[in-house]
């Protein structure tokens, strides 16, 4: 069977032709589609890209994902995975194939969120982000607080009222953001390299009040995780209640609870603060005096020390060596002079003994001539006068032959 | 709002002085005349904190950029 060609000639498209107009015609009505469906035959070229198939029970259409986009993904997609894409179609003409060009992908449903948290916390904390060694300590008493929280809603107003009962000095320095839905985490992550940048704030509070998963999935992604891990500033995690805890919260220098605890925790109670004020005083003063009861004990000490007392101790020493000194010296003068008295007498005693006159006592004479002592018999001639000594007297006389 | 900024810190400096002053104090090796010198810097600390401590009016304020990326700080309306 043959169509008469002449009447539809000019309506005759090359494949070519018809396919350009097909991915027209298709590109232009899908430029942005938002695709509800399930993951399946997933396989990531050597390239990068992420090539995968969604469906449905009753249609599927390839997908593709670029590897600049890929990378970027917070969880890994896998086969039976139910997800959002958003992307465009495009048509593949040298297959005459359409597809959807995927640019973000995202879990569908809490099993996927969890799964998607527990990938990039995995991943995270591989790369050393919650290690403890990398986390910085709170000032004890900040000047000023910076938060990261939205402007409007009862967080702020909850924290403000921590802060004004507990210790209004303080100064808060607040950066609005947007805490859900899109462009949070963007905004999140500005806001604390900009507190960053600005300076001034001892401690950098990050949160937002309670919420689902997905309200709170800010706070779960890389790039709020990565700036967090970046600030020289501490910073306090408080995001939605005690139960939920966040990627935020593991990387934070501290994890509050809820954002009211992340209040109470970065002031202290100034009650408190005076109570401590009042107990340095009295530990000053307690010092002080005690300081000033050890100097007077330590005066006392000195003065009745032996140390102190030394030089008129001396003296005494001194003294009495020489009384001592002068009765040793008395005491061998006399027994020195009694010796020499002794010596003395022994030598008159024998002086006296050879005196002349005793002697003549023993019965011996002296004769004399004109008072010389005569000592030989030759020396006397008859005639000759003399005198013969006694002991007791004298009697003249005359030699005779 | 320069007195404020010269001023930065200074409750936490106060109070870490304090905490010295007590040290030295405790340990009693300053000479007496200087440990009465640190006692009455430590009690006009102590005051200047307390003082602090009574401020009643929170202070908030929010922190914007312009269009050149200046930062601004412009108070926060009350409620």
């Amino acid at each position: 069977m043959l169509f008469p060609v002449s009447e539809t000639e000019k309506n005759v498209l090359t494949v070519s032709e018809l396919t350009r107009r097909i991915k027209q015609s298709l590109e232009q009505a899908y430029p942005r589609v938002y695709l509800q469906g399930e993951i399946s035959n997933v396989r990531q070229h050597t390239s990068g890209h992420l090539y995968f198939t969604l469906k449905d029970e009753g249609a599927q259409i390839s997908a593709v994902l670029w590897r600049s986009r890929a990378v970027l993904l917070v969880f890994q997609p896998q086969d039976g995975m139910k997800v959002i894409a958003r992307g465009s179609i495009t048509v593949y003409p040298p297959r005459g194939h359409y597809q959807i060009d995927v640019d973000q992908l995202q879990p569908l449903g809490i099993g996927e969120l969890q799964l998607a948290f527990e990938r990039l916390k995995q991943k995270l904390a591989a790369e050393g982000l919650f290690d403890e060694a990398h986390k910085k300590p709170l000032p004890e008493y900040p000047d000023r607080i910076g938060i990261i929280t939205s402007e409007t809603g009862a967080v702020l107003q909850d924290m403000r009222s921590v802060f004004a009962r507990r210790f209004p000095a303080v100064e808060i320095v607040l950066r609005p953001v947007r805490v859900q839905g899109v462009g949070a985490a963007d905004d999140i992550a500005e806001a604390i390299e900009d507190m960053n940048r600005y300076g001034e704030v001892d401690v950098l509070i990050i949160g937002r009040g309670g919420g689902s998963l997905e309200d709170l999935w800010a706070f779960n992604e890389e790039k709020v995780a990565r700036a967090i891990y970046a600030s020289r500033i501490p910073t306090v995690s408080a995001v939605g209640h005690e139960i939920d805890f966040s990627i935020a919260d593991f990387v934070a220098d501290l994890r509050a609870p809820t954002p009211s605890a992340a209040a109470e925790l970065v002031v202290r109670d100034r009650a408190e603060i005076l109570d401590v004020l009042r107990n340095i005083c009295y530990t000053m003063r307690a010092h002080l005096e005690d300081r000033v009861q050890k100097g007077r004990e330590m005066i006392q000490t000195i003065l009745s020390s032996y140390s102190f007392n030394r030089p008129l101790d001396m003296v005494r020493q001194y003294g009495q060596r020489v009384d001592d000194l002068d009765r040793t010296l008395g005491t061998s003068f006399s027994h020195r002079l009694r010796l020499e008295r002794q010596r003395h007498q022994a030598v008159r005693d024998r002086l006296e003994a050879l005196h002349p006159t005793n002697v003549l006592k023993r019965g011996y004479s002296m004769v004399r001539k004109e008072g010389k002592i005569i000592s030989s018999a030759q020396k006397l001639q008859e005639g000759d006068r003399a005198t013969i000594q006694f002991h007791d007297g004298n009697v003249p006389t005359t030699v005779q032959k | 709002m320069t007195s404020r900024k010269a001023s930065k810190h200074s409750f936490e400096n106060s109070l870490k002085r304090l905490e010295e002053i007590v040290e030295a104090l405790e340990h009693g090796d300053v000479p007496l005349d200087e440990a009465v010198t640190l006692y009455e810097e430590g009690i006009r600390l102590s005051k200047e904190c307390a003082e602090k401590l009574k401020a009643t009016e929170l202070r908030i304020r929010k922190l914007t950029k312009d269009i050149n990326g200046q930062f601004e700080l412009t108070e926060l309306d009350e409620e």
